[in-house]
C-alpha cells in the first residue's frame, strides 16, 4: 500500500497550483459570478496546458493521464478558486462519452478540438418531468424515419448547454421495451443543428460561471451517424460514466474544502479577539483542526475511488462513497469558513461564501447524495 | 548556442513564518514549502527562448540536496534539455564562493556559449555566484540582467542601474550573464512538459566528481561563515508632520528627497 503521490503527479499539482495562482483572480471570479459568464479565456489557457485533457490519450492531443491525475487537476483547480475550477474542469462535461463509446469518425471530429480547447461539450440526460435521479426512462424520443431519427424534447439543468460545439443526448429509442431503460440510446448533436434550441437558466445559487441552460430538441434530424456506441445501450453507458465522472465531482468538493478551509486557517491566525488570534479560541482552532482532518478523509476516499478506476477495479461503491462524503465534508468546511471570518466571511470579497453557495452543487448533480447513500447500501447488502 | 542555467532551490518566503533554529545559523525548513528561486526562473525562461530561436541545448544546473530534483524537473519541463545535481554532504555550508568553485569544476568540462544565473537567490541574497562564476571560467559577465540580444559570436545587453537608468553592453562570448526578474514572462509548466521531463535524466555528481578536494568546499572552503541568524529588532521610529495639508506635503516630499527615494 503506497500512500505517496508521485513525483510526476505532485509536479502535476504544481503546475496547476502555479497557474491558478496567477490567473485565478478573484476580481474575474467575482465579476463571472455575478454576470453568470463561462471563463471562456481561462478556459483555452488552461486546455494549452493540457489540464483539460488529463485522461485523453495522445493520438487525440490528450495527455494519456488517467483519473487520478484528473482529479488532482480539478482538485487545485477547485482549490483556487471554486466558481472558476468547477467551470474551467466542466468544459468538456460529456466528451468521455465519445471518448469511450464513439466510433473512429466520432473521435477524430470531437476529441481533438476538445483536448485543444477549442470546443466546449455537454451531456444532456436531466429532463424537466422525469426525476433527474431516475434516468431509467426519458421522455425525449429519438425515433427513426428512414435513414434519419428524429429527436424531440427537452433536457433541463444541462451544464454548458448555450456554449456547447456538441452535445450528447439520452434518448428513448424504443418507448414500448420494459424495463424501459433497455430502450435508451445516447445521440451526439452538433451545434446549430436544425430544430436545437438552447436557453441559459438564471439565478443559480452557485457555481455561476458554469453555465447551465435548458435544451429543446424540436425534430433534431440526425442519423445512425450521430449514434454514441450501440443503439439501446445507452443507459448502461450512461451510469458507467457517472461512476467515473463523480469521482470528478468529489475532487471539486475535496478541492472547495481545502481552498475555503485555507483561507479560514490563514485569517484565523491574523484575526484577533479577546486577547489573542482565533484560532487560540478552542471552538474555532478543534472546528478547524477536525475539518482537516474531513478533508484529508474526503481526499484520501476519492483518490482510492480514481485509483481504482485507472487499476480497472472500478467500484460504484467507492465511487459513491468518495462523492458523498467529499460533497458533505465540502459544505460543512465552507460553512465553518464563514463562520470563521464573522461578518467579513459574509462579504462577497472574502470570497468563503461563494465558495459555501458554489459548494452545493456538489451534493446535487451527478447523483444526489441520497442516491450515492443508496448505491454504498446496494453494494453493502450484496457483500454482508 | 549552448547555454547553461545555473538554479537553485530556495524557500518560499514572501508569506512564510520563519524561525531560526537551534543552531542559530539557518532557519528552520519544516513547514517551508522549496521552490526555484525567482531569478532563476526567468534566467531558465531566457535560456530557452534562446534554445527555441537559435538552437542549441539547455542545461539546468544545481548545488543542492536531493530533494532539488523537484526545481530541476520544472527545468525540464520548461524546455531544459539536461539537469546536473551536484550533492554532497561535504558541500553543506558552501558560501557563494565555494558555491562557484563547485559548480565551475562541472562546467569547466562542458561546451557553452552562455551561461545564465539569477541576478540573486531569494533566500540568502549575496548575488555574486554568477560573477565569481564568471572569474572562474574567465568569461566576462554582466549583472543584473534585464535585455538580452544574440548577435555572431557577441551579445548586447541591459543592465539595471539604481535609479531607473540602463545600461547597454557589448559583450564578447561565451559569457555569463546574472539576469534580473522581468527580463521576460516566464512560461507555466505544461502537462506535456511534465511528461517529457519524467522521461530526461536528472545527472547527479558528487565531490569525488568534480575533482575539488573536501577543503575547497563546503564551511572549509568558504571565505564567509555565518556567525548568528536573527531577526533584526523592530524599530519605531515616527515623525509626525504638523501644519496644513499643503505644507505636510511638502515636508513629505523633501523627506522623500533627501532619502533619494524620488
Ligand atoms: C448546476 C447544475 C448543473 C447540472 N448539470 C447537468 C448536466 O450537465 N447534465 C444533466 O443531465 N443534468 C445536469 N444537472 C441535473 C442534476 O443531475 C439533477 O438535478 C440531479 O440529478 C437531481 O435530479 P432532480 O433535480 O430532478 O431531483 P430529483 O431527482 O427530483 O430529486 C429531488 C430530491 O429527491 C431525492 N430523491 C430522489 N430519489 C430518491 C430516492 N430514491 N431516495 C431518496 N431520495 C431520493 C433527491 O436526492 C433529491 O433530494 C445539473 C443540475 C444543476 C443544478
Amino acid at each position: 500500500m503506497k500512500f505517496e503521490l508521485t513525483e510526476e503527479q505532485i509536479g502535476i499539482k504544481n503546475a496547476v497550483k502555479e497557474f491558478c495562482d496567477k490567473e485565478f483572480k478573484t476580481e474575474i471570479a467575482l465579476e463571472l459570478d455575478k454576470k453568470e459568464e463561462f471563463p471562456m479565456e481561462l478556459y483555452k489557457k488552461a486546455a494549452k496546458l493540457g489540464f483539460t485533457s488529463m485522461f485523453f490519450p495522445h493520438e487525440y492531443g490528450g495527455q494519456g493521464y488517467g483519473l487520478l491525475e484528473t482529479c488532482l487537476v480539478i482538485e487545485e483547480l477547485c482549490r483556487a478558486d471554486s466558481s472558476l475550477g468547477v467551470a474551467v474542469s466542466s468544459g468538456n462535461f460529456g466528451s468521455e462519452l465519445i471518448l469511450v463509446h464513439g466510433n473512429k469518425e466520432q473521435k477524430e471530429k470531437y476529441l481533438p478540438p476538445i483536448c485543444r480547447g477549442d470546443f466546449i461539450s455537454a451531456a444532456a440526460f436531466t429532463e424537466p418531468n422525469v426525476s433527474g435521479s431516475d434516468i431509467t426512462r426519458m421522455e425525449t424520443t429519438a425515433t427513426k424515419y428512414g435513414n434519419e431519427w428524429w429527436i424531440n424534447g427537452t433536457k433541463t439543468f444541462i451544464t454548458n448547454a448555450t456554449i456547447a460545439d456538441f452535445m450528447v443526448v439520452l434518448t428513448q429509442t424504443d418507448t414500448k421495451i420494459r424495463p424501459t431503460y433497455r430502450g435508451e440510446t445516447l445521440f451526439v448533436v452538433d451545434k446549430g443543428t436544425h430544430g436545437l434550441e438552447t436557453t441559459k437558466l438564471h439565478n443559480k445559487m452557485g457555481i455561476r460561471c458554469s453555465v447551465t441552460g435548458e435544451v429543446r430538441f424540436d425534430n433534431v434530424k440526425v442519423t445512425d451517424w450521430n449514434i454514441v456506441g450501440e443503439l439501446n445501450r445507452g443507459f448502461y453507458y450512461s451510469m458507467e460514466f457517472f461512476d467515473k465522472t463523480r469521482v470528478g465531482v468529489a475532487a471539486q468538493a475535496v478541492g472547495m474544502a481545502q481552498g475555503a478551509w485555507e483561507i479560514a486557517f490563514k485569517y484565523s491566525k491574523q484575526r484577533e479577539a479577546f486577547g489573542q488570534p482565533i484560532i487560540q479560541h478552542e471552538a474555532i482552532g478543534c472546528m478547524l483542526s477536525e475539518l482537516a482532518t474531513k478533508i484529508e478523509a474526503a481526499r484520501l476516499l476519492t483518490y482510492k475511488a480514481a485509483w481504482l478506476i485507472d487499476a480497472g477495479k472500478m467500484d460504484p461503491m467507492a465511487t459513491a462513497m468518495a462523492k458523498q462524503y467529499a460533497s458533505r465534508v465540502a459544505m460543512e468546511t465552507t460553512d465553518f469558513a464563514i463562520q470563521t471570518l464573522g461578518g467579513y466571511g459574509y462579504l462577497g470579497e472574502y470570497r468563503v461564501e461563494r465558495y459555501h453557495r458554489d459548494a452545493k452543487i456538489t451534493e446535487i448533480y451527478e447523483g444526489t447524495s441520497e442516491i450515492q447513500k443508496l448505491t454504498v447500501l446496494k453494494y453493502l447488502l450484496r457483500k454482508f | 548556442m549552448d547555454v547553461i542555467v545555473c538554479v537553485k532551490q530556495v524557500p518560499e518566503t514572501a508569506e512564510a513564518e520563519l524561525k531560526i533554529d537551534a543552531s542559530g545559523k539557518k532557519i528552520e525548513k519544516t513547514g517551508l514549502v522549496f521552490d526555484i528561486n525567482e531569478w532563476d526562473d526567468y534566467a531558465l525562461e531566457e535560456a530557452v527562448r534562446i534554445k527555441e530561436k537559435f538552437g542549441g541545448t539547455v542545461t539546468a544546473i544545481t548545488v543542492g540536496p536531493e530533494d532539488s530534483d523537484s526545481t530541476l524537473r520544472k527545468c525540464l519541463a520548461r524546455g531544459a534539455d539536461k539537469a546536473i545535481r551536484l550533492t554532497d554532504p561535504k558541500f553543506e555550508g558552501s558560501d557563494a564562493f565555494a558555491t562557484a568553485k563547485i559548480l565551475h569544476s562541472v562546467i569547466k568540462t562542458m561546451h557553452f556559449d552562455l551561461i545564465l544565473t539569477g541576478a540573486q537567490a531569494g533566500d540568502d541574497g549575496s548575488a555574486v555566484v554568477g560573477p565569481v562564476l564568471a572569474e572562474l571560467l574567465g568569461v566576462p559577465h554582466a549583472a543584473m540582467v534585464k535585455k538580452i540580444e544574440l548577435g555572431e559570436g557577441k551579445a548586447v545587453v541591459n543592465r539595471e542601474l539604481e535609479g531607473g537608468l540602463e545600461e547597454r553592453l557589448e559583450v564578447k562570448l561565451p559569457a555569463l550573464f546574472a539576469v534580473q526578474t522581468g527580463i521576460n514572462e516566464p512560461r507555466y509548466v505544461s502537462i506535456m512538459g511534465i511528461r517529457k521531463a519524467m522521461q530526461k535524466e536528472i545527472k547527479v555528481m558528487r565531490l569525488s566528481d568534480t575533482g575539488l578536494n573536501e577543503s575547497e568546499v563546503g564551511e572549509s572552503g568558504s571565505w564567509l561563515k555565518i556567525e548568528k541568524l536573527y531577526v533584526p529588532p523592530v524599530e519605531k521610529q515616527a515623525e509626525f508632520l504638523q501644519g496644513s495639508p499643503d505644507e505636510i506635503a511638502t515636508k513629505i516630499v523633501e523627506i522623500l528627497k533627501s532619502r533619494g527615494l524620488i
